[in-house]
């Protein structure tokens, strides 16, 4: 073998291990994070953690049940506003591929999906903050907005997925649109569309950015939607910036719950998701 | 022959008129009914059409209503303050002087140093899972926790950074003799590389494996070595798309608003090296827009949101333009 070869394969099987290590080292923040986030928050968690709310600094005992609430109450009342009309919107665009609504609208779902999520939180701060005031409904309508996207592309692409003769067969049976859509097509592509709610979800959790100046947070347990919630990703936010070392360690076990949260929801989309790509 | 029809006729009149009985007669109602029935089936298809026009509709409005809202909101600034705002460089809202230009330049610091570190990494990845395994368990391993890592929240990454990052960068600020602060341009930089690798590295990784392999093949046959094949085979193929992948990547780091604002530093002053503190048009929204009482203070700061949504836009408009673009060729 000539040199000018040796050095050729030499060069390739270079650039291969120097891929592969560059390659697996995109996972060393993430186990780090992981790692560094469970070891200080799984220690703080206990029932007082979880059951009582917001001490003032240097009293022991306070808690983030007041955050836990408010995040889910935020997250269902976004979940209840943006399901129904992205499942929706998802189907129009799936039926109507060529017209020119759909392009505009396609367009338009495209552009919410890039917006940053500070951005909606302005949106939301000046139509719901400013002529009503803070409030819980502000936040959800906020991350409804940022929902939307996810689960519109989702519905669209698995019902694009699902075969033309599905939906010719029923139309042949005689049955109107509207139970073609909704009794065979949506419940074909449930799965695929139940990932795009769920991935959704998963994202928004952790959302902190859209929650500053409209759910705004809040010390006591509260459940009215009309008033200011604490919610956990803000909660994580308030006390991490904090000098205090009371507060920082609530931060670490709220984090540490936020966190799990969220991985468990990705993961459970991905289990769905594989599920769902065998059956077809 | 006509005759003989008519006869037929008759008989067949006669026939039938002889057969109308009570069964007869309530087919007649039964038919009657579901016409009336496949009205009401045509009424509700109706209206389920609307119904989803209408919400299709929504979401232009949604989207026009939001950059409406935006410009509207930021014209008390626009007006006060005129185009010099971008580039004023005194943020001082206690004495009512506003210009952006520090805000602007920590974002453009940050992001694209975040990129440039980030984007060895995430073509690793994508070749590494387009090319060299694009099967198997590990290449599955690591496709599913680099996708993880896009989904861990940013306000987490932020109190890491926070805990761990900041203290790290201090040391080694010490270590070459600068002001050590931890906080600033830099500490940001890092925190957002690892945010924004998922994304370039997933669009890049689709796009290798779009390549068609008779390519590859007619490489290989010409006794090219792997890297040869992937430098002048792949990469020239996949350019667009990759290219795409960084501006999503862009507009990711862009907009990022929790980690940066942890731990940036927030102040509003012209970064002078990427060691300083600074602060981005996102963080200062975020740390600032809900204490802003001023008319003209609220509205520059809307301002600053109104440019981030321009950019923001713009860049995923051309990202996707290239996509569509490299997936229809």
């Amino acid at each position: 073998m000539s040199n000018h070869v040796k050095y050729r394969i030499g060069k390739s099987t270079g650039f291969q291990a120097l891929t592969i290590v560059l390659a697996t080292s995109c996972v060393i923040p993430l186990v780090a994070i992981l790692m560094y986030i469970i070891k200080a928050g799984i220690t703080k968690i206990n029932w007082n953690f979880l059951t009582n709310v917001e001490k003032p600094v240097g009293e022991i005992g306070g808690g983030i049940a007041h955050a836990l609430m408010g995040s889910i109450l935020v997250i269902f009342f976004a979940s209840l506003i943006a399901i129904p009309i992205g499942i929706l919107c998802g189907i129009f665009l799936s039926e109507n591929k060529k017209s020119r609504l759909a392009y505009w609208s396609r367009l338009s779902v495209d552009i919410l999906q890039g917006v940053p999520s500070i951005v909606i939180g302005i949106v939301a701060y000046i139509w719901l903050v400013k002529p009503f005031g803070y409030s819980a409904w502000s936040g959800s309508i906020a991350l409804s907005i940022m929902m939307l996207p996810i689960i519109i592309r989702s519905t669209e692409e698995t019902l694009k997925m699902l075969p033309d003769t599905l939906r010719e067969a029923a139309f042949a049976l005689g049955m109107p649109f509207h139970r073609v859509i909704l009794k065979v097509i949506v419940p074909c592509g449930i799965s695929g569309i139940l990932s795009g709610v769920m991935l959704s979800v998963a994202r928004i959790a952790g959302e902190t950015a859209p929650l500053l100046f409209t759910a705004f947070g809040y010390q006591f347990f509260s459940t009215n939607m009309n008033k200011p919630m604490e919610t956990l990703p803000h909660l994580i936010f308030k006390y991490a910036i904090t000098p205090y070392k009371d507060w920082q360690d609530l931060a670490w076990g709220a984090s540490c719950i936020l966190l799990i949260w969220v991985l468990l929801l990705n993961i459970l989309t991905k289990l769905i998701t594989r599920r769902w790509k065998v059956q077809l | 022959m006509e005759t003989s029809v008519e006869n037929e006729l008759i008989t067949r009149n006669d026939i039938s008129l002889r057969v109308i009985t009570s069964e007869k007669i309530r087919d007649i109602v039964k038919g009657i009914k579901r016409v009336k029935r496949s009205h009401r089936q045509i009424r509700a298809e109706n209206v389920f059409r609307r119904t989803l026009v209408i919400i299709g509709l929504a979401m232009v409005v949604l989207v026009v209503g939001i950059m409406l809202t935006l410009i509207v909101q930021s014209i008390p600034s626009l007006k006060a303050l005129g185009i010099g705002y971008l580039w004023g460089q005194t943020w001082d809202p206690v004495r009512d002087v506003y210009g952006a230009l520090p805000f602007l330049a920590g974002t453009l610091l940050t992001s694209f140093l975040a990129l440039a570190l980030s984007i060895p990494f995430s073509f690793a990845v994508a070749i590494f899972l387009g090319e060299y395994y694009p099967k198997g368990w590990l290449a599955n391993l690591l496709k599913n926790t680099v996708e993880l890592i896009a989904a861990v929240p940013s306000v987490i990454y932020g109190f890491w950074g926070l805990a761990v990052l900041v203290p790290i960068v201090r040391s080694m600020e010490a270590s070459i003799g600068i002001p050590s602060i931890g906080y600033g341009i830099f500490t940001s930089s890092l925190i957002l590389a690892v945010m924004v690798i998922p994304y370039a590295a997933s669009l890049g990784r689709s796009m290798i494996q779009m390549v068609p392999s008779n390519l590859k093949e007619a490489a290989y046959s010409l006794g090219a070595t792997r890297w040869e094949v992937i430098r002048s085979v792949i990469l020239p193929y996949t350019r667009s798309g990759l290219f795409a992948g960084v501006l999503l990547s862009l507009g990711r780091a862009l907009g990022e608003t929790m980690a940066v604002t942890m731990v940036i530093g927030n102040t509003p002053l012209m970064p002078k090296n990427i060691f300083s503190t600074g602060n981005t048009m996102a963080s200062v929204i975020a740390n600032e827009l809900g204490e802003a009482d001023k008319m003209v203070y609220n509205s520059a700061l809307i301002e600053l949101g109104l440019v981030l949504f321009l950019v923001t836009v713009v860049i995923n408009m051309i990202g996707k333009k290239v996509i569509s673009r490299f997936t229809n060729e």
